[in-house]
């Protein structure tokens, strides 16, 4: 007896399959294509956005901002003083610049301690528990709106300050600092903790076998190791100080005058944009300074940023992370 | 003598070590404290102003009375705008980041994009609004103008938290899938996604608790003093309760008429923001400690 052929029932069998690499294989390669590996280009696309977010924001802000390079010139723009109402106005960043440097520098003074103090009690010294809540609690500081962070600071931390010291009005550099400095505490502590976890623990445990303490291998050993990760920390802050705007607009008294004194009304980069932008004129030099003032700000964020992830990826680097 | 010098070392060291670490304990209590001290504050003063009638009432006789619902309602427009528009985008980026890419000069370009936007100051945000979305565009000061701002400004911590859930989800789950002959793409769809929903979730609620209190992007792209009436359509100026905190603050006129109503507006937002941060972080804590794998 003769076996019948052998006969496949599975109807997938009968499909003429095409063994040619899809490069090849033409209309049907192409549909392929389409088919089975849009993702890859399609998601590599729209992960561009936040590229191209970024590239839209330094393209429009300097555009607008151009036109003083001729209006004012670069020298005019970085010294000289900010009458913008009077005629001929003036538009000069300085005192701006000052305020914005005198009310980071303050909120550093106050954030850079503490942060590094709450991120080694954290990291180091609190029970688990204690750990969690703590990192809980920042969160939430960090959640807070600047807009009531800066009602906050104008209702009852600027009569608080102004009775303290009998000042004139409390709204000042040093409570634009002080407030400032609590709002930036979060970001360094968080990222402080950061790096000092990314020191491995083989580091405290020889440290501590060699009969140090747990605070001697902390301020000894941990920091140390750390240190590339607590500078990027505190550099980060320093740009998120720079960059705040509501708060800051709210306590500072925002006077456009020269001063290095904490105890006087100063006004901001941000607080001069925030203020007057919405009176003025489309296309004025006024206009234009404003921009001009948002480039300054987008810039020296921009660098900070920049520098704040060189220092962070060194500290990753350095530990195999 | 040896003996002795050593054992008094060893107490300079305790004792060196006890003064340090309440130092640092301090440190930790001073954000502790902060924290309690604004809550307390904003409560305190706040919450006598707070009724049906303040959160379903709309302002009246010049803002002095009446309550805070346009800007409440002017605020979950621009919010949800925001996320509506953000979201798509950023769980596509952190699926590239955390799925697709295999490295080298794109992704650090792409990781530099995102961590740059993350500290562009919001004042900024604001100005791009401006000139791009509301001049150039032609979009006019609008809640879409808003929303966009917004919806940029959220980018980052979207993306962020995205690739954090997606990178918790085990390369086993990926391996079983791509085995069992799923493409990439159904890969991830229909197993890595799923798994990452909580920690996406999570995301999308801390970026709606930042977009609901950011003031300044919406300042000259979207916000109203004053509306007599509840936005219609996209191209409506909006009335937006930061905003409306700001003003009130800072432009009041009669600012004893109006302080409660100034108070209440602050803890109105402040409890939103606060209740929406707990909630996230307590459920992130949970999602981690049930999770099996």
């Amino acid at each position: 007896m003769r076996s019948r052929p052998l006969k496949i029932e599975s109807p997938l069998a009968d499909a003429p399959v095409d063994l040619r690499p899809i490069s090849q294989a033409g209309l049907r390669g192409a549909l392929l294509l389409l088919k089975e590996r849009w993702d890859r280009p399609v998601f590599f696309a729209l992960a561009c956005v936040s590229l191209v977010a970024l590239g839209l924001i330094i393209f429009f802000i300097f555009r607008e901002a151009a036109p003083l390079l001729r209006e004012i010139g670069l020298i005019r723009f970085l010294s000289g003083q900010w009458t913008p109402t009077t005629d001929p106005g003036q538009f000069g960043a300085l005192p701006m610049i000052v305020g914005s440097a005198l009310v980071t520098l303050g909120a550093l003074l106050l954030a850079v301690p503490l942060g590094y103090g709450a991120a080694a009690f954290i990291a180091e010294v609190a029970p688990g528990w204690l750990k969690d809540v703590a990192k809980s609690i920042l969160e939430l500081l960090a959640g807070i709106p600047s807009v009531i962070y800066g009602f906050f600071g104008l209702l009852i931390l600027a009569p608080a300050f102004q009775h303290a010291f009998s000042l004139p009005t409390g709204r000042t550099a040093l409570t634009a600092a002080v407030l400032l400095g609590i709002m930036a505490l979060p970001t360094i502590a968080s990222l402080a903790e950061d790096a000092l976890t990314a020191v491995p623990n083989s580091y405290r445990e020889a440290s501590m076998a060699l009969g140090a303490s747990r605070w001697q291998t902390i301020r000894r050993v941990t920091f140390p190791a750390a240190f590339s990760g607590l500078i990027g920390a505190a550099i980060l802050g320093m740009g998120r100080a720079i960059g705040e705007t509501m708060a800051v607009l709210m306590v500072a008294g925002n006077a456009p005058q020269l001063t290095a004194s904490f105890l006087k009304p100063v006004r901001t980069l941000t607080g001069t944009i925030a203020l007057e932008m919405a009176e003025t004129p489309f296309g004025s030099t006024h206009y234009h300074a404003l921009f001009g003032l948002g480039a300054l700000l987008l810039l020296t964020t921009l660098i900070t940023n920049g520098l704040a992830e060189g220092f962070r990826g060194r500290l990753a680097r350095k530990h195999g992370r | 003598m040896m003996r002795e010098i050593a054992v008094t070392e060893q107490k300079g060291k305790r004792a060196w070590q006890t003064v340090a670490f309440s130092l640092l304990g301090i440190s930790t209590l001073v954000a502790f404290l902060a924290l309690g001290v604004i809550l307390y504050a904003m409560i305190r003063e706040g919450a006598g102003a707070l009724s049906w009638e303040f959160l379903s009432q709309f302002p009246r006789k010049m803002m002095t009375e009446g309550g805070v619902y346009p800007a409440i309602v002017g605020s979950f427009y621009l919010t949800v705008g925001a996320i509506a528009v953000a979201v798509p985008f950023a769980v596509a980026s952190a699926i590239w980041l955390s799925e697709y890419s295999r490295g080298g000069l794109w992704v650090r370009v792409v990781r530099v994009g995102i961590n740059s936007l993350a500290g562009v100051p919001s004042i900024v945000f604001g100005l791009l609004g401006l000139a791009f979305f509301v001049k150039v565009l032609g979009l006019g000061v609008s809640l879409i103008a808003g929303v966009l701002t917004l919806g940029l400004l959220i980018l980052p911590i979207l993306i962020r938290a995205t690739e954090e859930a997606l990178g918790a989800v085990p390369m086993a789950f990926r391996e079983g899938a791509l085995a069992l002959g799923a493409t990439k793409w159904y890969a991830v769809r229909t197993v890595v996604l799923p798994s990452a929903i909580p920690g996406v979730l999570t995301g999308a609620i801390l970026g709606i608790s930042r977009a609901v209190g950011e003031t300044a992007p919406i300042m000259f792209t979207a916000a109203a003093f004053y509306m007599t009436r509840l936005p219609e359509t996209l191209s409506d100026k909006v009335m937006a309760l930061p905003y409306h905190i700001f003003v009130m603050a800072t432009e009041s006129p009669n600012y004893w008429k109006t302080r409660d109503l100034q108070f209440g507006a602050a803890l109105v937002l402040l409890g939103m923001v606060m209740l929406m941060n707990l909630g996230a972080v307590t459920w992130r804590a949970r999602v981690r400690r049930r999770k099996q794998w």
